[in-house]
């Protein structure tokens, strides 16, 4: 009888007669959204990974092309669907870095407690997803009960669930609900009591940890140069936290820890989303007792027209650092307008990581990078 | 390191670079035959520029320019690169030996503006159908995100 080792060692080299070429996706339970992967196998090994774009493609930046500046940021809540608050906040600094629009701050305080939200809703979406990825089926419910709080205190404040477009250049739409701040911080009692119950789940389980440590292994040098960022490059330990580097809104007014881990497998990238969301509740304690009053939008120009020249405003979203690059002409539309998005330069390390391995652990690879789609494509 | 001791740097290994400092960071201006020269100055020792966080490209109707943002995870300064490039036969060397993120993002500047990557190792559309631009000889002509790009089924004018 052969054992595994011995297997792949008689097919490492048969060449491209030995190799199977399998499709994963573009509808593929694990993809999350429609991305197409072409994985070259040789037995269970993988040895390439292609990845096929464009499924999703709406060419959002040639759209904006042609938008006002009041109307594009509601088109970038469409890029990364579960930071669309973040998103929209990155639009609106650089239309008021270009502007010189100064913004209350009352505004400020309200956009980082709820680009904080908005970060735990996200990671809580991804510990239920990758986990289902990897087979555990509970978790998913319980990541979703708590999940399900943040987005009712957003369908109450903005009136949506997911495309929010509630951040405008100046502050916010309108003000916030007057339930806002009770019901926050009924939300953080329950998420301190229950966070400990999917770590238990989760964190502890010995199928987990035995298919995601050492599994899909990112030194920090590689991270760095495939331009990841977020809890991928976090989890390599570099330090690329947009919050710290070059504060914005009220970030530079709040005490919190970049989180970061050595390791770079997977399970350090599950890590660092779990100790992060601990870090967005304490950032949210510090800001939800103490929000100004005043007004909840600056005064600004019915038509927002841009000074010529460039602007580059970075932010941290739950997946990394998003981009926005704006060249102005003076008019009222942006003359070329770049989204710097996370999923990109997170989805261009996967082959690297990858290669070399099982095809089974592609799941827990794939799973801890977090790639949304519509954010990948624009 | 501060944008004067950035300049004098960068001015002693490439003297043709001109540079611009209007902008929020430091620009610096080249020739696009002097690319590699100055990739390699901005990676090693001591301007460390590793972390390459945006590759795009800008269609000027005359000329196109192709920009670059750097960063350092060690010194924390950011830069601007620039160089133009010809619009009627694009081509620019690649920077995927140095930065490998470049390599993706390389081919979607490919892909949009046409833009040669020279010594890229898998120059192919990424988002686009295969089909649709065909711009491996540079002439084809289906750039959407060159400013005459014409679509008169697909592209919705406001």
């Amino acid at each position: 009888m052969y054992n595994q080792t011995e297997i792949i060692k008689d097919t490492t080299d048969l060449g491209p007669e030995g190799e199977l070429v399998v499709n994963m996706g573009p509808q593929h339970p694990a993809t999350h959204g429609v991305l197409h992967l072409v994985v070259t196998l040789n037995g269970e090994t993988i040895k390439k990974i292609e990845p096929h774009l464009g499924y999703i493609h709406r060419s959002i930046e040639k759209m904006c092309e042609s938008l006002t500046y009041r109307q594009f940021i509601y088109v970038t809540s469409r890029m990364d669907y579960l930071s669309s608050h973040i998103n929209n906040t990155a639009c609106a600094l650089i239309v008021e870095k270009g502007m010189q629009i100064e913004v209350p701050e009352r505004a400020q305080f309200i956009r980082t407690i709820l680009n904080e939200l908005t970060r735990i809703a996200s990671h809580e979406l991804w510990i239920g997803a990758m986990a289902m990825d990897l087979g555990a089926f509970t978790p998913f419910f319980y990541a979703f009960r708590e999940r399900e709080m943040i987005t009712d205190i957003m369908e109450e404040t903005c009136g949506a669930r997911l495309t929010m477009n509630y951040i405008v250049p100046g502050g916010l739409m309108y003000d916030i609900h007057p339930e806002f701040q009770t019901k926050v911080k009924a939300f953080i009692k329950q998420f301190k009591e229950k966070v400990t119950e999917y770590e238990d789940l989760v964190t502890g389980n010995v199928i987990f940890q035995s298919r995601t440590k050492g599994v899909g292994v990112l030194t920090a040098e590689d991270a760095i140069s495939y331009g990841c960022s977020g809890p991928v490059a976090r989890a390599s330990g570099v330090r690329c936290d947009i919050r710290k580097i070059a504060p914005y809104d009220a970030y530079d007014k709040v005490e919190f820890d970049e989180v970061i881990e050595t390791a770079g497998d997977s399970f350090a990238r599950y890590m660092v989303r779990v100790k992060e969301m601990n870090q967005s509740i304490r950032i949210i304690e510090q800001l939800i007792d103490i929000i100004p009053e005043g007004d909840f939008v600056g005064k600004t120009k019915n038509v927002l027209k841009l000074a010529k020249g460039e602007f580059y405003q970075r932010v941290e979203t739950a997946r990394g650092e998003l981009g926005v690059y704006i060249v102005s002409e003076g008019g009222t539309t942006p003359y070329r307008i770049k989204f710097r998005s996370p999923g990109f330069s997170n989805l261009s390390v996967l082959n690297h990581i990858a290669k070399g391995s099982k095809i089974g652990d592609l799941m827990a690879t794939m799973g801890t990078l977090d790639l949304v789609i519509p954010d990948i494509d624009r | 390191m501060t944008n004067e001791e950035i300049k004098a740097y960068i001015s002693s290994h490439i003297p043709e670079a001109s540079f611009d400092e209007t902008g929020e960071w430091l620009t610096i201006i080249i020739e696009p035959n002097s690319l590699k020269d100055i990739a390699a100055v901005l990676r090693g020792q001591p301007m460390q520029m590793d972390y390459l966080f945006n590759l795009t490209c800008v269609d000027w109707k005359t000329h196109l320019t192709m920009v670059y943002h750097f960063s350092s995870t060690t010194h924390r300064h950011n830069i601007v690169l620039k160089a133009n490039v010809d619009r009627t036969a694009p081509s620019i060397e690649t920077l995927c030996t140095i930065w490998r993120t470049a390599e993706m993002l390389e081919r979607e500047v490919f892909e949009m503006f046409g833009m040669q990557f020279l010594n890229h190792p898998d120059l192919r559309n990424l988002i686009l159908e295969d089909e649709t631009t065909a711009g491996a000889d540079g002439k084809s002509g289906y750039w959407p995100l060159r400013k005459d790009f014409e679509d008169p089924i697909n592209m919705i004018k406001l």
